[in-house]
């Protein structure tokens, strides 16, 4: 489904990728491992044309690298960001409406925004509420469904447990094992290695800009190797 | 007692025009962080396509109002395309600076083009006839531009509110490259800014014109600059900030032409601008300034 090649990613005067290569199958939940400044959210800022890059992006076998955001988001890329950001002066149904904004079919998107109401019900009840009156691990949630409003091809995950309470995290990693048993294809940038690598089917780690081990989720174990590697703790 | 309704009439329609022109100016401003010191050259191209359109083709002023206010769209949508598009990711003070560029050369081209002098055109003078309500005496023109602003900014609310752009014109407020993350085009979402505000800018234009009866290359800049103070107060980028801004100066306005004894007339912007101060001094912001984003990562 995705397809990167020798991708180097600059911000500014600074190159914060050097050139990687990684692969992410339909259906499959690939994982990007790596330490604080490693250049994961760059690698994810790169798919969605939000950061100047070269190498080659191919989604769904067609080259996609010098295509403006927006026309990546129509062709099926979606981003649930680092830190969310989703519309908090926007309600949550109307956040969820932004999501659809790329879509055509808008006569689905009632039903589809029903669907979501039905799958995550704390929204359903909050739907009129200013999206910034949610907690962490709601909005979490919403900026996951806003994502997935825009019914995409590829769903990238920037730290979707970053800043939540464990019981909340737990929850999050539910919900994106659901979403891959529906058979959406995933692509999620997380330091929480453990937890990740339980969903994964395949896994980068990314150090330095640099990667520095992949294989299949199996070869990580638990992951606890990797965790201490990420955060520098050997316990 | 009527002097007391005709007061609060002349406050409410003094506060009708800055309210729908410090719109155009904060519609603009929320989205790309542009302070279009050139709205008031779209107000004064309304005008002369107004003369143009009036002496050469229909003299129906129903027609000619549609004509002013496509004319200003088009201009405003135009502007943006030929000059503000090129600045877009430039810095505010670049942006600032081509706004002011934009509105000397359009000046200049409505004095080359145009005359120095006053061009007149009555045709909207109609609007502006004494009623008697009851006892009261009032101008017309005064409760056709406060209705006609309130009924603007129900249409503006709707338009916010219920269509897929006007949501994200909201959102790209807060997060333009969220907004484009899901799939929309940035230069559609900012075209429409430019459009909405450039409607704005025809409404008012028909009630200066219908005032005024003439067009001047700098007719606009003064009602902006006034503009420009009301989003001031009621919180630079903020839309209801502008409206409550807009009524507020009106009211302030003519409170002090009011209470103020005759002999110190001339102190009247003075003593506005000084209660201007003072609420900058109460928030500094505006009162209605946008919520700061608390700014942690998550």
């Amino acid at each position: 489904m995705l397809e990167i090649q020798d991708l180097k990613v600059t911000h500014g005067p600074i190159e914060a990728v050097h050139g990687i290569a990684l692969t992410v199958a339909e259906g499959a939940c690939v994982t990007l491992l790596g330490p604080n400044g490693a250049g994961k959210t760059s690698t994810l800022s790169a798919i969605t044309g939000t950061a100047r890059s070269t190498g080659l992006i191919r989604l769904a076998g067609t080259d996609i690298s010098r295509l403006p955001v927006e026309a990546r988001a129509k062709r099926g890329i979606a981003i649930s960001p680092e830190g969310r950001r989703i519309f908090s002066n926007l309600t949550v149904r109307e956040n969820l409406v932004m999501g659809a904004a790329g879509r055509r079919d808008k006569s689905a998107i009632g039903s589809d925004i029903r669907g979501w109401f039905e799958q995550f019900p704390i929204l359903g009840e909050r739907r009129d509420q200013p999206a910034g009156t949610l907690s962490g691990g709601e909005q979490q949630m919403l900026a996951i469904a806003r994502a997935l409003m825009s019914r995409p091809r590829i769903l990238l995950l920037d730290e979707p447990s970053l800043g939540l309470a464990p019981q909340i995290t737990a929850r999050i990693f539910d919900i994106i094992g659901d979403l891959k048993r529906q058979g959406i294809t995933i692509l999620l940038v997380e330091q929480n290695a453990t937890a990740a690598i339980e969903l994964s089917d395949y896994v980068y780690v990314l150090n330095n800009g640099l990667i520095s081990s992949e294989g299949p989720a199996e070869r990580y174990g638990d992951g606890s190797a990797l965790m201490d590697q990420i955060t520098g703790v050997h316990g | 007692m009527d002097y007391a309704i005709q007061q609060i009439l002349n406050a409410l329609s003094f506060g009708a025009e800055y309210a729908l022109i410090a719109l155009g100016l904060a519609i603009v401003f929320s989205i790309m962080g542009l302070v279009n010191f050139a709205h008031g050259e779209v107000i004064a191209f309304g005008g002369y396509s107004m003369v143009i359109v009036g002496t050469l083709l229909t003299r129906n002023p129903f027609l000619l109002m549609g004509a002013v206010l496509l004319a200003c769209v088009l201009v405003s949508v135009l502007l943006e395309r030929v000059a503000f598009r090129t600045v877009r990711k430039a810095d505010l003070t670049t942006g600032l600076l081509t706004a002011f560029g934009v509105s000397i050369i359009l000046q200049n081209l409505f004095l080359l083009l145009g005359s120095p002098r006053p061009i007149p055109a009555t045709q909207f003078i109609f609007l502006d006839r004494t009623i008697t309500l009851g006892a009261v005496q009032v101008s017309s023109l005064q409760i056709y531009e406060t209705l006609a602003t309130a009924v603007a900014i129900g249409f503006l609310l709707f338009f916010l509110r219920r269509t897929t752009l006007g949501l994200a014109m909201r959102a790209a407020a807060l997060d333009f490259e969220m907004v484009r993350l899901c799939g929309l085009r940035a230069n559609r979402v900012i075209a429409t800014a430019f459009a909405v505000s450039g409607l704005l800018a025809g409404l008012a234009c028909i009630f200066i014109m219908a005032r005024r009866g003439s067009v001047l290359p700098h007719m606009g800049f003064d009602p902006v600059l006034t503009a420009f103070v009301a989003c001031v107060i009621g919180g630079f980028g903020s839309l209801p900030g502008a409206v409550l801004g807009g009524f507020l100066l009106g009211a302030v306005e003519v409170a002090v032409l009011v209470l103020l004894p005759q002999s110190y007339g001339g102190l009247a912007q003075a003593v506005v601008f000084a209660l201007v101060a003072l609420i900058l001094v109460w928030r500094p912001d505006g009162i209605l300034s946008p919520a700061r984003e608390k700014g942690d990562k998550v």
